[in-house]
C-alpha cells in the first residue's frame, strides 16, 4: 500500500485521520452548513448534500464573511464537526475557524493539496509537525 | 515567530483581568495561526455577534441563558464564564440582527429575537454602539485612510480596504470581539503595506453605467482570482457609493476579494503601477459580454417566473436608493402575491421617515426593516425570490433553502414586486 506524504506548517495544532472531502475551490462558513447535521446545504457548493462530520475537509482556502468562524465552532457544539482541515491558501477565516472550532489545520504545503488528494482518501493530518499523510482510496479498495 | 509588546504581555499574563487575559490568548493563538509577527494597536473595530447560530442550540451551551456566559462560549471561544468590564477600541456593531418589531418574518421567530435584544444589551453594557449595520460607513463609523482597524462581515471590509484606503483583514467573529476588549489586532495582511498592491489585471470592456454591471462585475472576478487583489483597468464611469458597494459584495461572497484597485478612482491606485507596486500582474483576466453573461447566468437560478420575494437593500440601503424606490412605488400597489422586503439601519430607516419615503414604500405595501438582513428572513424553500444584490442571490440558496433565485436591476425588481412576474433579462 503506497501512501504520499506532504509537508507544511501548523495553522493550529492537534492531530486527527479521516475520510477526505476535497474541494477544488474555497469552502463557506455562513449558509453552507445545516449546523444541526454537518450537511452541506449551500446550492452553490460542490459538496452540496455531502456531509463534513469526521471528514478531513481539502480546500483551497475560506470564502464568504466573519460568519465562517462561527458556524465552525457552532458544528463543535453541535458534535458534527470535521476532523481536520488542510487549506491550500491560509486566510484569517481558515486560522481563526480551526482556533475556534478547535481542530488540526495545516498550509503552505510542498504540493497543491486539492490536487493530490481525491475525495474518499484516507488523510492523517499531524498538524503540530505540519505533516499530512495520505493513503489513496484506490489502494483501500 | 510571533513577539508581544510589554502591553500585550500583560494583557496575556491577566494584569487587566480575566476577560482581557482570554481575549488576548484568542488573539495569539490566531495570530500564529496566520503565521503574524506581532500585533497594531487598532481603535476602531465593528463586531458580529448577531450572526450568533440560532437560539436552540445557543440553550444547548448554556442552558441558564446567562448572557456573560453566552459571550464568553460564543465570542470569545472561552470555556470559563468572564465578564467584560468596558471595550477598549471604538466598537460599533456590524449585521445580521432582527428587526424587533417584525419577530414572526425572521429566522427563529420570537426566541431568537429576543436572544439578540438580550446580545444587543450586552453589547451596549460593554461600551459597544450598537448601529447594527453592514454598512458602518454610512453612518457613523467611517474610518479614515490609513487607520488600522478590526473589521468584521463581508463588503465593508472589501469598502473600507478598496474605497477609503484604512486597513482590516476580514475579522471572525472571535477575533473581533477580542480586538474591541485588548484594542489589538494582528499586524497581518491588508495591515502591511507589501500585501495591498493588486496581483491580477482585470481589463473592463463592459459598459458600466448600470449599477446592476458592478455586482456582475465582483461576482465573476471573484470566482477567478482567489485570494488575489485584482486591479480593475479602463473603467468608462465613475461609480458611486452604491455601485462600489455592489462591486465589493459580490467580489466578496462569491469569493474573497477583501481588496481591489480601480486605476484612477480608488485612492492606492492613482496609476496602474502605483496599485501594482510596479510589479507585473502575475496574471491577467477580460471581463466583456461573455463574462458579464456567465456571472448573470450563476446568479440566475430560477425556473419559475411568479415570484413570491423581492428582496432589497443588500448591502444595507442608501438614502439614494431608498429615494428611488420610494419614487418608482409612489402611488402604486404591489402584488397581493409578492411580498417586498427592504433592509436598512436605523438611522438610515429614520431619515426616510422623515422624507417621508417610508410612508410611500409602507403605502404600496413594502416593508422596511432595520438591523436585519434580508437572509435572515424565514422564506419557504419553495418561495422565489428576486433580488438586485449580487450578494443576496449568492447567498440565498444556502442561508434560506432557496431553489429559485432571480438577480437583476432595482427596477426589474420593483416591477416583479408590483405585477408578480419575473421579466429582467441581461440587456
Amino acid at each position: 500500500m503506497s501512501t504520499v506524504i506532504l509537508r507544511g506548517r501548523k495553522v493550529h495544532g492537534g492531530s486527527a485521520a479521516g475520510e477526505a472531502l476535497v474541494a477544488r475551490g474555497p469552502l463557506g462558513g455562513y449558509g453552507t452548513f445545516d449546523l444541526e447535521t454537518g450537511k452541506v446545504v449551500d446550492r452553490n457548493h460542490e459538496w452540496y448534500g455531502q456531509n463534513v462530520k469526521g471528514k478531513v475537509l481539502v480546500f483551497t482556502t475560506a470564502s464568504g464573511s466573519s460568519a465562517w468562524t462561527i458556524a465552525h465552532q457552532a458544528m463543535r457544539f453541535a458534535g458534527v464537526a470535521p476532523a481536520a482541515y488542510v487549506v491550500r491558501d491560509n486566510n484569517p477565516q481558515t486560522a481563526l475557524g480551526s482556533v475556534v472550532a478547535r481542530l488540526p489545520c495545516v498550509t503552505d504545503l510542498d504540493r497543491d493539496p486539492t490536487e493530490e488528494i481525491e475525495t474518499g482518501d484516507q488523510v492523517k493530518v499531524d498538524a503540530d509537525r505540519g505533516i499530512v499523510e495520505i493513503t489513496k482510496r484506490s489502494d483501500l479498495l | 515567530m510571533l513577539a508581544l509588546k510589554p502591553d500585550e504581555q500583560e494583557m496575556q499574563a491577566g494584569r487587566e483581568g480575566k476577560a482581557v487575559q482570554k481575549a488576548m490568548e484568542l488573539l495569539v493563538r490566531y495570530a500564529e495561526g496566520l503565521g503574524a509577527e506581532g500585533f497594531v494597536d487598532t481603535r476602531n473595530v465593528t463586531v458580529i455577534p448577531g450572526s450568533i447560530p440560532d437560539v436552540k442550540l445557543v440553550r444547548e451551551v448554556v442552558p441558564s441563558m446567562d448572557i456573560d456566559e453566552i459571550a464568553s462560549r460564543f465570542l470569545l471561544d472561552s470555556d470559563e464564564r468572564v465578564v467584560v468590564d468596558k471595550v477598549k477600541a471604538f466598537t460599533t456593531t456590524n449585521a445580521t440582527w432582527r428587526d424587533q418589531d417584525y419577530p414572526d418574518v425572521q429566522k427563529g421567530s420570537q426566541a431568537h429575537c429576543d436572544l439578540l435584544q438580550m446580545l444587543a444589551d450586552y453589547c451596549k453594557r460593554i461600551g459597544m454602539i450598537h448601529l447594527a449595520t453592514c454598512t458602518p460607513y454610512q453612518v457613523g463609523n467611517v474610518p479614515v485612510r490609513g487607520e488600522h482597524l478590526a473589521w468584521t462581515e463581508s463588503s465593508a471590509i472589501a469598502y473600507s480596504n478598496s474605497v477609503i484606503g484604512a486597513r482590516t483583514n476580514i475579522e471572525g467573529v472571535h477575533s473581533a470581539f477580542a480586538s474591541a476588549i485588548t484594542g489589538k489586532t494582528p499586524n497581518w495582511g491588508m495591515h502591511l503595506d507589501e500585501n495591498r498592491f493588486g496581483t491580477v489585471l482585470v481589463d473592463v470592456a463592459a459598459d458600466m453605467s448600470e449599477l446592476r454591471e458592478w455586482a456582475l462585475l465582483g461576482y465573476y472576478v471573484a470566482s477567478q482570482v482567489g485570494l488575489d487583489l485584482p486591479i480593475y483597468r479602463n473603467i468608462d464611469s465613475l461609480p458611486d457609493m452604491t455601485r462600489l458597494m455592489a462591486l465589493c459584495a459580490a467580489g466578496i461572497s462569491g469569493g474573497s476579494v477583501v481588496m481591489h484597485h480601480l486605476v484612477g478612482i480608488t485612492p492606492e491606485a492613482p496609476t496602474f503601477e502605483a496599485a501594482s507596486g510596479g510589479r507585473k500582474p502575475k496574471y491577467e483576466l477580460p471581463f466583456g459580454e461573455a463574462e458579464r453573461q456567465i456571472a448573470y447566468d450563476r446568479l440566475n437560478r430560477s425556473k419559475k417566473d411568479d415570484v413570491d420575494i423581492v428582496a432589497l437593500g443588500c448591502p444595507h440601503c442608501t438614502l439614494e436608493t431608498l429615494r428611488r424606490i420610494a419614487e418608482l412605488l409612489e402611488g402604486r400597489t404591489i402584488s397581493s402575491n409578492t411580498k417586498l422586503y427592504l433592509t436598512t439601519n436605523s438611522m438610515i430607516k429614520e431619515m426616510g421617515r422623515i422624507q417621508g419615503f417610508n410612508q410611500v414604500i409602507e403605502r404600496a405595501g413594502g416593508v422596511i426593516m432595520k438591523d436585519s438582513c434580508c437572509l435572515e428572513l424565514s422564506l419557504d424553500p419553495a418561495d422565489v425570490f428576486a433580488t438586485d444584490s449580487g450578494k443576496l442571490a449568492h447567498y440565498a440558496p444556502g442561508a434560506t433553502g432557496l431553489s429559485n433565485t432571480w438577480f437583476g436591476t432595482l427596477e426589474e425588481c420593483i416591477d416583479a414586486a408590483l405585477t408578480g412576474k419575473w421579466r429582467g433579462s441581461l440587456s
